[in-house]
């Protein structure tokens, strides 16, 4: 369980570390070095650095809109369409940022496995 | 096992990096378009206003005031510091519209869009736009200072561009997944291409041809009249015109040359017009000349206007800018004020060529002419780019041929238009920001080639003045109406209207002048002027109401700006309604009928009969001109007022026949059927659209100028008025920036426009104008006399000069 705990801090902590670097994929690559040293189990491999993302992503866009009014935000979730609510363009974000450290962390989890092997 | 999951893994890992990172069709790169770092949630933000700025180049502190409409104050120490300025303000609030607009006009939309924009951009290249602003480059380039100031406003532009970091681009760009590339000085003169496009790109010369070989010349002269029965011209009648020595050119026997031709490239709206007027100070309630302006444009996001004051120790100038372009270009300084309307005219015609067997030649006056090939490398996104070899004659490019809308393999349609002739319009704004009386704004026009605009001009030394502005060829009678014989040398444009011959008035006696895109002169000027779109209604409202009274006022203009009259349809409708049978008529339609004899037609936001008349009098019209729609043939039905005029005088002629019919219809058969057919279209929408009001029926939009995306648009905007209506608001297209400037010392001047300062969707300042402009209502232009903030001023920030 806290492994678990680790991981998910560690990914939001690398994540903004990395972000201040590298475009929109630092993400992954953070998702993929947590994977590696805080080696996770089962569905937790994908779900922990998922929801770790998903609520780092949500709220940073949620204070950035926030500031503005969700002017932007609105227009964005008409365009997409999210029927004009700014939440589900948050959550949508969110979601996008999650699979993305999700599906490496997969790929992360399947590599350590495969070093420690060889 | 363990290595099939791994490699399964990095598939996937892959796959969603690509996934999230490529733009699919319209969709944009997912992952870079919506992560808080550098997607759209960037582009949350208030504009900042505050605080001080380094920009290389400048000699000198800039310091830019913002008032609460969000309209810098740039206060510079010299012309090139206040144009790189210029240059980098706008820039930051418009950045992505300049240079959208630029790729428009060079036909390099396929670079962003992909291949959908292809035939748009092969049509803009075979038009010659980039070719006209290199042609305007060149001009450009003979004068030093104009260049040194142009250079300086793009260097502006760059500063801006070279100070952003990805995050920052404006939304479309996230959007669309491309970045900005570098401004130049070719770069304004596309945007000034862009305009001379929208305002003096059509003419009909290709329709014309089609409808004289289908009807004979009799008919045509019917149709399309050189002069309306009824013109109220710029220059007022029974000018003296004795001073022009300069003779017309003599007609050689020349005849057209009647080819059928099946499509012709897009035209700029013919709907696009503008009003401007002014008052002596004899006529103005305060004694100070009054002067306004109100271009009539498409109503887009971000607006075609970005509001600025433009000052050095030397002048201080300020009105509606054209981002991308240097100086104020409807506006006021502290001692004149002027605007501009578009002076439709025949500035484009074309000429048959017919080419040797390698089509290198092409035959003039009996001998070979070599051609001249421009080659256009149109870039593709994510595809080849494609190669199109446009031919150029000495008239200008072969727009059509064999490998463009047409199927002629050894001859082609050249265009010859004034938009390709160099010139330096941008020094005519430059200069006119400065000028300080009749004899500079004068000495300013002189510099302006096309595209021809009618300049309306005030001083605070008490005179008005317009000026029909533009390089206008001086034509044989009938020159230029239809396609004409490119062999032959007497086709060709023989000389220039000179400039000083380019009709004018200077206080003239009426104590007004005024101009709606109406005919400039009646047929008394002695150069050849003939229809060619005239504006019929606008103009009369206008005169007549400045010849009502013997004083105006600043309200005066305002109700002028806002006035909805319908004249057109006060010419039409009461004739319809009294002699169309009416014995027959259904209870729905009895119901309108009834509400159209009760409309005093004005297009008020809650009136019916607007919407009546727009629907019946769109049906009426395609039913007399049912001869028009003839299949494969570029044909455009006569103009409205002929259309009216024979309605009502030649009611039984056989255009009123509907061809498709065994009866013989006459006018008033035709007012019946249209009427009954416009019933049942009103009574349909009202079905899905709810109640007939005007309002809702015209439904105004300001779109963005990505197809007007809606999410960057604004819809149902609540304003009545419409087409040949003073206040030309239609569905997405009106009064594109209205300002009143009262010529005290300094002059106090009012303005709005349908948009907003900023050009981020994301700003309050994107479309915050929008409702008051609907309103009727003006804002203040706090004109600052001197660089210090006073309490309209909200944020300051320094331009300083990096180290």
């Amino acid at each position: 369980m806290t492994k678990n705990i680790i991981n998910f801090i560690a990914t939001i902590v690398l994540a903004y570390v990395l972000s201040l670097f590298l475009p929109w994929w630092s993400v992954m690559t953070a998702a993929l070095a947590t994977s590696l040293f805080i080696s996770l189990k089962k569905a937790a491999v994908f779900f922990v650095p998922f929801l770790a993302i998903v609520i780092f992503w949500f709220v940073l866009s949620y204070f950035l809109s926030s500031a503005n009014d969700f002017t932007l935000a609105k227009r964005i979730a008409v365009l997409l369409p999210l029927s004009g609510n700014p939440y589900v363009l948050m959550l949508v974000s969110a979601i996008v940022g999650g699979l993305a450290a999700g599906i490496t962390a997969i790929f992360g989890k399947q590599l350590s496995v495969a070093l420690k092997k060889a | 096992m363990k290595y099939f999951k791994l490699i399964l893994s990095f598939i996937l890992t892959v796959g969603i990096f690509y996934a999230l990172n490529t733009k699919f069709g319209s969709i944009p790169p997912i992952g870079k378009f919506l992560n808080p770092y550098s997607g759209v949630w960037q582009n949350e933000t208030d504009e900042s206003i505050k605080g001080d700025i380094t920009i290389p180049g400048l000699k000198d502190k800039v310091t830019v005031h913002y008032d609460a409409e969000l309209i810098p104050h740039v206060f510079a120490q010299n012309d090139l510091d206040l144009y790189r300025a210029q240059g980098y303000i706008t820039a930051k609030h418009r950045l992505w519209q300049m240079e959208f607009q630029t790729f428009a006009a060079a036909g390099r939309l396929s670079e962003i869009i992909g291949e959908a924009a292809l035939s748009y951009d092969r049509q803009e290249r075979r038009r010659g736009m980039g070719y006209g602003a290199e042609q305007t480059v060149k001009k450009m380039s003979e004068d030093k200072e104009t260049t040194a100031i142009a250079q300086a406003y793009a260097d502006g532009v760059n500063s801006y561009i070279n100070q952003l970091d990805p995050k920052d681009y404006p939304v479309e760009y996230k959007l669309l997944d491309y970045k900005p590339e570098a401004w130049t000085i070719k770069k304004t003169a596309l945007l000034l291409m862009y305009m001379t496009k929208m305002l003096a790109g059509g003419d009909e010369d290709i329709e014309n041809t089609n409808a004289l070989r289908l009807f004979g010349k009799d008919r045509f002269d019917l149709l399309f009249p050189d002069f309306f029965d009824i013109t109220d011209p710029i220059i007022p009648k029974n000018n003296d015109w004795s001073y022009i020595d300069v003779p017309q050119t003599p007609t050689p026997n020349s005849q057209p040359v009647l080819d059928s031709i099946s499509e012709t490239i897009d035209k700029p709206d013919p709907n696009y017009g503008s009003n401007n007027w002014a008052v002596s100070g004899e006529k103005s309630t305060s004694g100070h000349p009054i002067l306004a302006n109100d271009p009539h444009l498409g109503l887009n996001l971000p607006s075609i206007w970005f509001v600025m004051q433009l000052s050095t120790p030397n002048h201080n100038a300020f009105g509606a800018t054209l981002p991308g372009a240097l100086a104020v270009i409807s506006g006021f300084n502290q001692h004149i004020s002027w605007g501009e309307t578009n002076a439709t005219r025949d500035v484009i015609d074309w000429y048959k060529v017919e080419f040797n067997t390698d089509r290198t030649q092409y035959k003039f006056d009996n001998q070979w002419k070599n051609v001249s090939i421009r080659i256009e490398e149109i870039k593709i996104k994510g595809k080849e780019t494609y190669i199109d070899s446009v031919l150029y004659t000495h008239h200008g490019p072969v727009v059509y041929d064999k490998n463009f809308k047409s199927d002629q393999e050894l001859a082609g349609y050249a265009m010859q238009w004034t938009g390709h002739i160099p010139g330096n319009g941008q020094k005519t704004f430059t200069e006119m920001n400065k000028a300080k009386n009749y004899n500079d704004y004068t000495a300013a026009l002189k510099n302006w080639v096309a595209p021809a605009q009618n300049f309306v001009f005030a001083s605070t030394e008490g005179d008005i003045a317009i000026w029909i502005q533009g390089l206008f060829p001086n034509k044989w009678e009938g020159q230029g109406k239809f396609v004409m014989d490119g062999s032959k040398s007497e086709n060709d444009w023989q000389s220039f209207i000179p400039q000083a011959y380019n009709a004018h008035t200077l206080n003239p006696e009426r104590g007004f002048v005024s101009s709606a895109n109406q005919t400039p002169v009646d047929e008394a000027y002695p150069y050849y002027v003939f229809n060619d779109g005239y504006e019929t209604y606008r103009n009369r409202v206008i005169n007549e109401f400045f010849n009502s009274k013997e004083k105006f006022s600043v309200q005066d203009f305002k109700d002028l700006h806002n006035n909805n009259f319908n004249l057109k349809a006060s010419e039409l409708m009461p004739y319809m309604l009294e002699t169309m049978d009416i014995s027959n008529l259904t209870s729905e339609e009895k119901e309108l009928y009834n509400i159209a004899k009760a409309w005093q037609y004005n297009n008020d936001m809650e009136e019916i009969g607007p919407s009546l008349w727009s629907a019946w009098y769109g049906i009426l019209y395609d039913l007399v001109w049912d001869e028009f729609d003839v299949k494969d043939t570029a044909i455009d039905a006569p103009f409205t007022y002929q259309t009216i005029y024979l309605l009502k005088n030649n009611g039984d002629d056989d255009f009123m026949d509907i061809i498709d019919t065994p009866e013989k219809e006459t006018a008033k058969d035709l007012f019946k059927l249209s009427f009954s057919k416009a019933v049942l279209k009103l009574n349909a929408w009202k079905t899905t659209n709810g109640n007939l009001n005007w309002v809702n029926y015209k439904a105004t939009y300001a779109g963005h100028l990505l197809q007007a995306l809606p999410a960057f648009s604004r819809f149902d905007i609540p304003i009545g008025g419409g087409k040949n209506i003073v206040n030309a608001t239609s569905e997405n297209w009106g009064p594109s920036w209205r300002m009143i400037v009262e010529m005290t010392s300094p002059p106090t001047a009012l303005g709005i426009y349908p948009g907003g300062q900023s050009g981020n969707p994301g700003s309050k300042y994107y479309d915050n104008f929008i409702d008051d402009w609907a309103a009727s209502e003006y804002h203040e232009l706090n004109f600052l006399q001197s660089n210090t903030a006073t309490e309209a001023i909200i944020g300051t920030q320094i331009l300083t000069p990096s180290k």
